[in-house]
């Protein structure tokens, strides 16, 4: 019996791990079973087969055929949909053994799975299909995790970086591949005189490679960076590096592919070269930005066809990267640039569904291709035509390390100079270990022609293997140092209201300081942006009423929205399911006045257990009907159909429904509202809604009609008489609106009289407070649709 | 004109022992720019500082102005408010934004942070009660959304409530339902303003302070 105990836990990881063998080779038995069936002969069969039945009566007639098998109709999207699936059971099978994730990147191990099948495949004898074929990659492979890396950039940080990514995206790039290019020239030349292989490099196809390897590889440094949470600065700065070198890159290899085969690069080609560059990089962010102020724009009028809504985030994101291949311009910064620039917007405009499938569409496409890049670089690392040559490939992965680390060490010796927050040697070595060639590398160098370049194999070879090198042995041992060295790791406590209060308050401060110093620094113009932005972009892309709607305030109400979904989630509990449990709620906030030294007062003490008994039971049943007749308000005249025109303002009326929800339910039996008799209590809930539209302010106590012809019940009426000799000594606290009334005198001990009669109002009700279980039973209900 | 340049000296001698990075190159920036803003006088007034077109547009422009003749804000333990301010006071307030350096050790960091965070709480405290209560904490929010418009009022008594009672719970996470919270004390808002690193953000470039780029305080620009 202990034994049967000791195995239910391990079966299931060790289940899984039977699982994946099982379909490693399905998958592997079943792939060169596709690519068996030669679509030639069995075409030719099939038409011979028409052909006969065609051909006349007289020709002798064939039994129906009961199970025909036709493969190759269906070949290329079946490999294809099986490949996915590979992929994701692959990514499946991970998760399920525990310890396995925690010490090996998934990199790594979705690397072996491609080595796996590749090599099963060529066991069974068949030709391992082309899988990382250049089109495929840059064209179906890539844009995913570009546009979910771009639509999800953390804007802030990166802008606020922007001169530091820059430097070591373009001049860190430079650096590289001209000194990789270079030495390795210089080692091929100097080899010893038996003529090897290498004497035949020259310099522009050495410079050639050197571009290819140099670059920093967005797919690689997400893939890892994603599980080792190291701090934000260090985040955006590698993922940043990594997004903004293609331009460099595409420049480069442009460049030195087209002239190597004349041979020499001019000092014209070279100043072209570097005009192209800016063409390259400001063009493809211009592609990007227009077609996500498209997008925008767009967006502006789904709000009768929500269901599209995420089709066209998608789509116009592809169109512009495929727009700024079509002009050689650099793809990934389209990408960046559009769903950088179409968010804040387009965020404004959809619908709470449409953003969450727009979330988890990316994440889903992003993941699949992840996955699938790094299995095919598996499989073809089994299958390329590889020309192994020691010297080459040894001194080329030297080089890549000794390059990343010169370069970073120098330029942050430069950049430090114009950094306030100056980069420590425990980061620059973060930078330089974080810089990992992947998948782009390998492509772009199989995209090389082989009559230009007869070195092509060598250089594949090399890629790979600087590949595999950064991948796992950087890779894997990144998460132990920066353990290790002790690097700040991410924050991981959520944004709170306080932060973004005193966020924007800063930014207002500092501006403010610029503008007395007389100094227009970044904050002036992020401040001049903005308010060009609020004043003019934001009135033409985003629809009605949220155009206007302030930061802090959408800030505030995505907040509440969440608690409150998280509140339907966990069932409707008292307390809000916060990380920190706290009994601290509304009634504890509330200015205090203090104690009167009135006789009054003594209604408190005075009152025995069982008519308090009574009292509870009064209250809490007078507010479960109020809670029912709001309820029902929002019903029927609130919420018609949640893809209805003007859903968002319907949005910001349910959060204020829920926020007053909110305040009903947890804080207390009655509403965080001034102290006023029950009655008054339950009509000022029965005309809250209309309370909420925009009304001017006068004074700082909004004033609210009371409905005092709203049924009242006849138990109130008791409760009525309990405080009417005491409210009516009171009479003008009567009026009070929502909120508390300020405290009009100095604060402290000296509060004037008419603020008595409140605090002991309130007293009473918090002595009292006791939801009791009716209440959680409502919270049950959903509010929103 | 030789009064001025001696009367610098002295001032920088006296701002170099007690500010860390305030050079004496800044500080001459900082100098000229003061006498624009005064008219060549000693002195300068609220007004002065109103007159600047570009603090139109900020939405907390009285408090900035504020915080410069906050006497509380001169670090001498007096409180109350000047009518007129000299370069000392000016300088002293500037200080608050100076950034850490590389040599900045963790103490002096600490330091910093806390005498930034200070002068946020002094700008949030006006009765100077040593607290922020619900009151004034609304207040801010109310200016940081007064160029909204009606939506802003509305909204930033309930954000400024939310806001107060995150900080209570945080703080002080198990309170009776007849406690009150009284208001943000000074270890409060440090706690929860901790993820912010106020020593890197609250600074502006000094560096960068030169003639060329200021404006007149009084010119239409």
């Amino acid at each position: 019996f202990p034994a049967f105990c000791h195995q239910r836990p391990c079966s299931l990881p060790e289940r899984g791990l039977l699982l994946l063998m099982v379909l490693v080779f399905l998958e592997g038995s079943v792939l060169p079973l596709g690519a068996a069936s030669s679509p030639d002969t069995s075409h030719q069969t099939n038409l011979g087969d028409h052909q006969g039945t065609h051909t006349g009566p007289n020709s002798t007639k064939k039994p129906f055929p009961v199970l025909a098998v036709e493969y190759d109709r269906v070949q290329i999207p079946f490999e294809i949909s099986l490949w996915v699936l590979l992929a994701s059971l692959m990514k499946l099978g991970f998760h399920l053994i525990p310890r396995l994730s925690s010490i090996v990147p998934e990199s790594c191990l979705l690397i072996v799975v491609g080595l796996l099948v590749g090599g099963l495949i060529k066991l069974a004898g068949e030709e391992v299909p082309p899988v990382l074929d250049s089109r495929l990659f840059f064209l179906c492979l890539l844009p995913p995790i570009i546009l979910d890396a771009g639509y999800f950039l953390p804007i802030r940080p990166f802008m606020e970086n922007l001169g530091t990514i820059l430097m070591f995206a373009v001049v860190g790039t430079l650096w590289n591949a001209f000194f990789i290019g270079g030495v390795l020239y210089g080692v091929a030349q100097i080899q010893p005189a038996n003529p090897s292989d290498l004497h035949q490099l020259e310099l522009l196809p050495c410079l050639l490679f050197g571009s290819i390897i140099s670059a920093v590889d967005p797919v690689a440094v997400l893939a890892v960076f994603e599980e080792i949470h190291i701090n934000e600065l260090l985040h955006i700065l590698v993922f940043g590096e990594s997004l903004l070198n293609d331009a460099v890159t595409v420049v480069l290899y442009h460049l030195f592919e087209e002239y190597a085969g004349v041979g020499t690069v001019t000092l014209l080609d070279g100043v072209l070269g570097v005009i192209s560059f800016f063409v390259v990089a400001l063009g493809g962010v211009l592609v990007g930005a227009i077609y996500g102020i498209l997008a925008a724009f767009t967006s502006r009028f789904t709000s009768h066809t929500r269901v599209i809504e995420p089709l066209f985030v998608f789509v116009y994101s592809y169109m512009a990267y495929l727009s700024a291949e079509i002009f050689h311009l650099s793809g990934i910064m389209a990408l960046i640039a559009c769903g950088a620039v179409m968010r804040p917007y387009v965020e404004a405009n959809i619908s709470h569904k449409s953003h969450t499938t727009i979330k988890y569409f990316l994440k889903m496409w992003s993941s699949v291709s992840e996955t699938l890049i790094f299995i095919f670089l598996g499989v073809a690392t089994v299958d390329g035509p590889h020309a192994w040559n020691w010297t080459f490939v040894t001194v080329t992965v030297i080089l890549c390390l000794v390059a990343r680390v010169i370069g970073v060490v120098g330029l942050t010796y430069v950049i430090n100079k114009f950094r306030i927050v100056k980069l420590t040697t425990k980061d620059q070595f973060i930078i330089a270990y974080g810089g990992l060639r992947g998948a782009i590398a390998f492509s772009l160098g199989f995209l090389l022609n082989q009559d230009h370049f007869p070195m092509r194999k060598m250089f594949l070879t090399a890629i790979i293997t600087v590949i595999f090198f950064t991948v796992f042995v950087q890779g894997m041992t990144i998460k132990p140092l920066v353990e290790l060295l002790a690097v700040k790791k991410k924050q991981e406590a959520k944004r709170s209201i306080n932060e973004e209060i005193h966020t924007q308050f800063l930014d207002h401060l500092l501006t403010g300081i610029e503008d007395i110093c007389g100094h227009y620094g970044h904050h002036h113009w992020k401040d001049k942006l903005n308010r060009f932005n609020k004043k003019y972009v934001k009135k033409c892309l985003i629809a009605g009423e949220r155009s206007k709607e302030p930061q802090l305030i959408a800030f505030y109400h995505k907040m509440e929205m969440k608690q409150a979904i998280e509140l339907v989630e966990s069932g409707g509990g008292v307390k809000l399911p916060s990380a920190m449990p706290s009994t601290v709620s509304m009634q504890n906030i509330q200015p205090k006045k203090p104690p009167p030294a009135k006789p009054v007062e003594r209604v408190l003490p005075q009152l025995p257990k069982g008519r308090e008994e009574e009292i509870r039971k009064i209250l809490r049943s007078n507010l479960q009907r109020t809670r029912q007749r709001l309820r029902s308000y929002n019903r029927h005249t609130l919420v018609a159909d949640p893809y209805e025109d003007g859903f968002s303002d319907l949005l910001i009326k349910k959060q204020r429904m829920v926020e007053l929800e909110k305040k009903m339910s947890n804080y207390l039996t009655v509403p965080a509202a001034p102290p006023d008799s029950p009655t008054m209590c339950r009509a000022r809930l029965a005309s809250d809604p209309q309370a909420y539209s925009m009304k001017p302010v006068s004074d700082s106590v909004p004033t609210i009609q009371v409905d005092l012809a709203s049924p009242q019940s006849p138990d109130s009426v008791n409760l009525l008489d309990e405080f009417r000799h005491a409210g009516q000594q009171q009479p003008e606290v009567e009026d009070q609106g929502l909120m508390m009334k300020p405290p009009s005198g100095p604060s402290g001990p000296n509060k004037p009289r008419e603020a008595d009669e409140a605090r002991d109002q309130q007293k009473l009700m918090r002595c009292l407070s006791d939801p009791g279980p009716s209440a959680d039973e409502d919270e049950d209900e959903p509010f929103l649709p | 004109m030789r009064t001025n340049y001696r009367w610098i000296s002295d001032v920088s001698s006296c701002c170099c022992l007690c500010f860390f990075s305030v050079s004496p190159e800044q500080i001459k920036n900082l100098h000229k720019r003061f006498q624009q803003l005064s008219d060549n006088e000693e002195t300068i007034s609220r007004e002065n500082l109103e007159k600047i077109p570009a603090l139109a547009n900020n939405p907390i422009r009285k408090q900035i102005i504020d915080a410069f003749f906050d006497k509380r804000n001169q670090h001498q333990n007096e409180v109350g408010a000047f009518q007129e301010i000299g370069f000392e006071q000016f300088l002293m307030v500037m200080s608050h934004f100076r950034p850490p350096t590389l040599k900045t050790t963790e103490e002096e960091r600490e330091a910093m942070r806390k005498e930034k965070l200070r002068f946020l709480f002094n700008m949030h405290d006006t009765d100077n009660d040593g607290t922020i209560t619900l009151e004034e904490y609304r207040k801010v929010v109310e200016e940081l959304l007064s160029k909204s418009g009606a939506i802003g009022l509305e909204a930033a008594k309930a954000i400024a409530d939310a806001a107060m009672l995150e900080v209570a719970s945080t703080n002080v996470p198990h309170m009776a339902p007849d406690d009150f919270y009284e208001g943000i004390t000074f270890e409060h808002f440090e706690q929860i303003l901790k993820g912010l690193e106020m020593e890197s953000r609250m600074h502006i470039r000094f560096l960068d302070v030169d003639t060329m780029t200021m404006r007149c305080g009084k010119s239409k620009s």
